[in-house]
């Protein structure tokens, strides 16, 4: 098969975007933190909370929206934890968010073990299945790619949108990236600090738990330990790469999830030649070179890393 | 300022504010302590007193950053009633139509001006934003006060004087019936401070009221109608402007008399620093040289004045050896420099006193021998084999203590305790017991009490007397001409050449300042001392 | 409404009595899971207590556990103090050990004064340059480390996995994607006759002990101590800031790389890539734990270790998730998290909310 060929095949551009859905969440989540100030490293493990939460919440009975709501308000509950300990207390956002990462890891896989103590193999759940919008999902190429995905896909397209539209278009989202800058300006003219960055922190880290449960609801079917795999260290570097913008993380994590379908294409292609191994390293070692690329003009939420005390000039 | 939000209260007493024996501790410390103040419509009012008098702090009670430990402030409503204002409520103040800006400016950079301004007076949680009425209302405020900006442009794109009417526009535009200013022309030049003032007196025409907190006895005397002297944490004086008499006032603010820094004249020597068409370029001028020629000689302070932020950090960073040229020559006693390092500047006898003395200064949780001595660790006085020697290193500590008159508990106190009076005295025992041959001390004195800064201003002095060249870059024009022989002006990346300090007229130098007057030849011609470094 | 104050002089009753206080606030936060697990609250502590310490055969493991712990403890312990954010010491553990099968594994044959100090430093090599890549990166160019460091944690394991299923594969090993042993001439000697506490425990005490004395009392241990407090004031007085990191990233990378050859040629005796059980990252709990003091490392690094192979045995004894391990471990990271805080600031409710 020619690279032309994969790169034109509608089942390509699907895979690509079932990639990058969970990435496309996290972003966003990682982006309205850190625009507000906040790093925060307990995604990896608030993806873990996500993944186990609403996988757990459906295969105990609740419906799969239920699942997705469960699945967010565990992460908001780790999000919360990670905001009292780096706004308030104003302690480092580095530790703390490792801190909250081994926390929500070991916590979920507690859970999980506790409720499953003896089941070898994970048990399934019905997950999302693939939209099939009359006429849309009929459409040559992009009825395939696009609307056969599932409707988590498709809160994730329309999180991009929400999430552009907040932090432009409306006053609390003034506000925030106002607090990424200068939180000072924030509480001369009357605004909370605390309540601006915990908020976004917390609405944030349910956004980032959400690229978890779509991984047990919807790309698979079940939980496994070790599932995450970094994907949300990941997506701090795409953040990065994205320079805090919604529209950029989309482009980001669609460019992501494309190589990475290309290279699980280009692996039955010549995977004969170069170990598994070096295919499952590219996804890493493209973050680290998306990160060099725009590291020297990588314009960083001034306020970021910075703790804020009230009273302090 | 419209008119209208004073209409409704016009019938109400004259008195707008009042603070009743407002008290304020940090610690040991007493910053107010039982402070009385009024302030009524339309009028001006300076709040003077040197650096740690506690006028910010006062403000800052004011303005609900802190809470006050005894006392009340009380705020005339705008329907004509007396109420007390909840301390520790920055809300509260706006509601009451309090306006502060502060020293530091509390903008976000990455937003327009526009956007700065309207930051939290629309509801929060709103779907979409309208500035029609906003830009509308601004409009009329900026043709009514003259404070123009253009309100699109990101913040950080502005000027210090943009930035600081952004800050006005934002109180006026909540309809701000008190507008407190915490040093205001500090980061101005003459002219624009004056047409601050300018603007001031016609707000207060308006009806608006207005504190102005200074340390600067002359500019208070011309915009302010009423003038309070704070010393210690008390209030000291409290006099109509009309009736201030300027010695009995500086007498008030000081407490005691401090002995005037005199320069003796002296020739200069040989040069000691020769910069010729230094370009460092970072794309921004504050950032930026362009082709700067200068040359400090042995036994001359050089003065460089100018507004903050036209280069005087690239300066700076460039003498202390921390960023090296992109064009140009750098030439100590003669030898062209090419290796640009802190390190070796320092061992070479170029004593650097940072600009901010508390992040580039000292390392707060070390101890103040550490301190001390670190510039010097490396050197066999201070180890073997890579040992520290802990001995040596305190005993100079315990000399430099003694000698520069550091206040601490000791050398192992931690310096992060000490005050920055005291700071600045560790930083000058560190560079100057060394006899260094030039000194570039980048505002040594600014926020100090005048103690301190006298202090500074004789150990520069000292040092000049014993053949040191001095690069003293300051804001303060005041400082320039007491203690400069001679003084340069930078503006956007460029320095102007050299001119003697006796032949400067104050009102030129700060059109140089702000950069409508072209320096040239002709000064320069007057000064033979400083032919060697003219600009191109 | 709750303020803040600053603690000007915070006494030892915090200094060494917070970290003690977080590690018990978390064992007793742990009845929580457990008790929603429907184990014997009781009996599960003290099983987890005996599992440590109720023979000389669990302490031995015990200390086999602390051993890569105070190593990794002490690489997050020295990057922190530089405020480089090393959380890649899983990779540099896992790099370390390879370069030591590489050496130790029957190339170069010797007498084990030779041999151990040659995977030694052959490890600490490994590990060096696995973290100074990333730091000449933040130098140079900006690149947040903490990202990159983590990324290599899997790029790395990967890596291992391939060289494992390739040129590294023992052929003995029936197809398990595990090394060739490491010789006896290299293998770190047990300490006692049929335990598995090996000469690596020395070796992570000597670090210490050396590492504290470097800090402590070096022109480079004044530097480092410099530019992490205020890197800014380290630069203007001339030390160099990028030299100093780079410095901070060998040892750091060094030791995390040692804690690798400590558990191949010590523990395991092959590479595998189940060698740790995510010994890097818990490193960075131990070195919080010990307000990054090296001397701390040791005992915070025996507190996890205790920890671990409690829960370890507990769990095999009543049916209690071994992972109640993990969730202490990450609680008491948390818990001196806030007891730092505590240490900095008195909290103050005030009462009246405004006044007259």
């Amino acid at each position: 098969m020619e690279i032309v060929d994969i790169l034109l095949a509608a089942s390509f551009w699907e895979a690509a975007i079932r990639i990058a859905t969970p990435l496309i969440f996290g972003v966003l989540g990682a982006l309205v933190c850190e625009r507000a100030g906040v790093l925060n490293l307990g995604i990896e493990g608030i993806f873990t909370a996500g993944a186990m939460a609403g996988w757990m919440a459906v295969w105990l009975g609740a419906g799969l929206w239920g699942g997705v709501l469960v699945a967010a308000l565990a992460g908001g509950f780790f999000g919360l934890i990670h905001a009292i300990l780096t706004v308030p207390l104003g302690l480092s956002q580095h530790v703390s968010g490792i801190g909250v990462t081994l926390l929500a890891t070991s916590l979920s896989y507690f859970t999980y073990r506790t409720a499953l103590p003896d089941v070898s193999s994970p048990p399934r759940i019905t997950p999302f299945q693939p939209l099939d919008i009359p006429f849309l999902s009929d459409l040559p190429f992009i009825g395939q790619a696009l609307f056969s995905q599932t409707a988590m896909t498709m809160l994730a397209l329309v999180l991009v949108l929400v999430t552009g539209w907040v932090l432009y278009r409306t006053p609390l989202g003034l506000a925030i990236r106002a607090v990424g800058d200068n939180p000072s300006s924030v509480e001369a003219q009357g605004l909370s600090v605390y309540g601006l960055r915990i908020g976004a922190v917390v609405v944030g880290s349910s956004m980032m738990a959400l690229g978890g449960a779509f991984l047990t609801m919807s790309a698979f079917d079940a939980f496994f330990f070790g599932m995450i795999n970094g994907r949300g260290w990941v997506c701090i570097a795409l953040t990065v790469f994205a320079s805090w913008r919604p529209g950029k993380a989309l482009i980001g994590a669609l460019l992501f999830g494309a190589f990475d379908a290309f290279q699980v294409r280009l692996q039955t292609e010549v995977g004969a030649f170069l170990p598994s191994q070096v295919f499952l390293m590219m996804p890493y070692i493209l973050s680290i070179i998306a990160l060099i690329v725009v590291a020297r003009k990588a314009d960083y939420p001034k306020a970021l890393l910075v703790p804020w005390f009230k009273g302090q000039r | 300022m419209s008119s209208a939000a004073h209409s409704s209260h016009e019938t109400s007493p004259d008195l707008l504010l009042e603070l009743a024996g407002i008290t304020k501790k940090f610690g040991p410390l007493i910053a107010n302590d039982a402070i009385d103040l009024k302030v009524h419509k339309g009028e001006i009012v300076a709040l003077l007193g040197e650096n740690g008098a506690g006028k910010t702090t006062l403000m800052n009670i004011l303005f609900g950053h802190y809470v006050a430990d005894e006392g009340q402030v009380t705020v005339a409503n705008r329907d004509g009633g007396i109420s007390a204002l909840e301390p520790g409520a920055p809300q509260a103040a706006l509601d009451a139509g309090i306006g502060m800006v502060h020293q530091h400016f509390t903008l976000a950079e990455n937003l327009s001006g526009l956007d700065n301004i309207v930051l939290g007076t629309e509801p929060i949680f709103r779907l979409k934003r309208d500035r029609t009425k906003a830009r509308a209302k601004l409009d009329q405020l900026m043709s009514g006060s003259g404070l123009n900006v253009d309100l699109d442009q990101p913040v950080h794109k502005l000027t210090v004087g943009e930035k600081q009417r952004v800050e006005i526009l934002k109180a006026l535009y909540r309809d701000a019936r008190l507008l407190v200013l915490d040093e205001p022309t500090a980061v101005l030049t003459p002219q624009e401070a004056d047409s601050l003032f300018a603007t001031l007196r016609q707000l207060a025409a308006t009806g608006l009221s207005v504190i102005i907190i200074a340390h600067k006895l002359a500019e208070v005397l011309a915009v302010s109608h009423r003038i309070a002297v704070l010393r210690g944490g008390k209030k000291v004086g409290e006099m109509q402007t009309s009736d201030a008499d300027h010695r009995s006032i500086a007498e008030m603010m000081v407490g005691r008399e401090v002995p005037a820094s005199r320069r003796t004249e002296r020739a200069p020597g040989a040069p000691v620093l020769h910069l010729s068409g230094v370009t460092i370029d970072r794309g921004d001028d504050r950032r930026s040289l362009h082709g700067v020629s200068l040359t400090a000689h042995e036994g001359e302070i050089l003065g460089i004045a100018g507004v903050s932020g036209n280069g005087q950090a690239a300066l700076a960073q460039l003498i202390a050896g921390l960023s090296k040229p992109d064009h140009g020559s750098v030439e100590i006693f003669g030898d062209v420099i090419t290796r640009f390092d802190a390190h070796t500047f320092a061992q070479n006898g170029i004593a650097r006193i940072p600009e901010d003395r508390h992040h580039d200064g000292m390392v707060g949780s070390m101890t103040v021998a550490e301190n001390i001595a670190i510039e010097d660790v490396r050197s066999k006085e201070y180890q073997k084999f890579g040992f520290l020697d802990f001995a040596a290193i305190r005993k100079r500590a315990e000399h430099a203590i003694k000698d520069y008159d550091v206040r601490c508990p000791g050398p192992d106190a931690q310096a992060r305790l000490l005050s920055g009076g005291n700071i600045q005295k560790l930083i000058l025992a560190r560079v100057l017991e060394k006899s260094p041959k030039l000194i570039l001390a980048n505002q040594p004195s600014r926020g100090l009490d005048v103690g301190a800064q006298s202090e500074v201003h004789r150990r520069l002095l000292e040092a000049r007397e014993n053949g040191a060249a001095v690069i003293l870059i300051s804001e303060d024009l005041d400082e320039l001409l007491t203690i400069s022989d001679q003084i340069c002006v930078i503006h956007a990346g460029h320095v102007s050449s050299a001119i003697a300090t006796a032949a400067i007229d104050r009102s030129e130098l700060g059109l140089m300042m702000a950069g409508q007057s072209k320096i040239d030849a002709q000064h320069a011609a007057t000064i033979p001392t400083a032919d060697q470094g003219e600009t191109r | 409404m709750i303020r803040f104050e600053p603690r000007s002089n915070p006494g030892p009753i915090f200094v060494y009595g917070v970290p003690v206080f977080a590690a018990i606030i978390a064992i007793l936060l742990a009845a929580i899971p457990l008790a929603l697990a429907g184990a014997p609250i009781l009996k599960a502590y003290g099983l987890m207590i005996t599992g440590a310490f109720g023979s000389i055969f669990s302490t031995s493991e015990m200390l086999t556990r602390a051993t890569p712990l105070i190593l990794t403890g002490l690489a997050a312990a020295i990057a922190f103090r530089a405020k480089l954010w090393n959380i890649g010491a899983e990779g540099q553990l896992y790099m370390g050990a390879m370069a030591a099968v590489v050496v130790g594994s029957g190339v170069i044959d010797g007498p084990s004064w030779v041999m151990i100090p040659a995977v030694m430093i052959a490890g600490a090599i490994a590990g060096a340059l696995m973290l100074i890549g990333p730091t000449l990166l933040k130098t140079r160019l900006g690149v947040d480390e903490v990202v990159t460091t983590l990324l290599l944690n899997f790029i790395v394991l990967l890596f291992v996995q391939m060289m494992l299923e390739g040129p590294l594969k023992d052929p003995m090993s029936m197809g398990w994607p595990q090394s060739e042993p490491i010789i006896d001439s290299a293998i770190l000697p047990p300490l006692l006759e049929r335990m598995r506490v090996h000469l690596g425990l020395i070796i992570a005490l000597v670090s210490a002990a050396a590492l504290a004395v470097f800090v402590k009392r070096t022109v480079w241990g004044f530097e480092i101590r410099a530019v992490g407090e205020n890197a800014a004031a380290a630069k203007f007085s001339g030390i160099s800031v990028t030299k100093t990191m780079i410095l901070v990233a060998a040892l750091s990378g060094g030791l995390a790389g040692l804690a690798g050859v400590s558990e191949v040629a010590g523990t395991r005796g092959y590479l595998a890539t189940d060698l740790s059980p995510g010994y890097g990252y818990a490193g960075i709990v131990v070195a919080m734990l010990a307000r990054l003091s090296p001397v701390g490392v040791i005992i915070s690094a025996l507190f996890v270790a205790s920890v671990f192979v409690g829960a370890d045995s507990m769990s095999r004894a009543i049916g209690v998730s071994s992972y109640l391990a993990d969730l202490i471990v990450a609680m008491s990271l948390l818990c001196v998290l806030i007891g730092g805080f505590l240490t900095r600031f008195k909290v103050r409710f005030d009462r009246k909310k405004t006044a007259g």
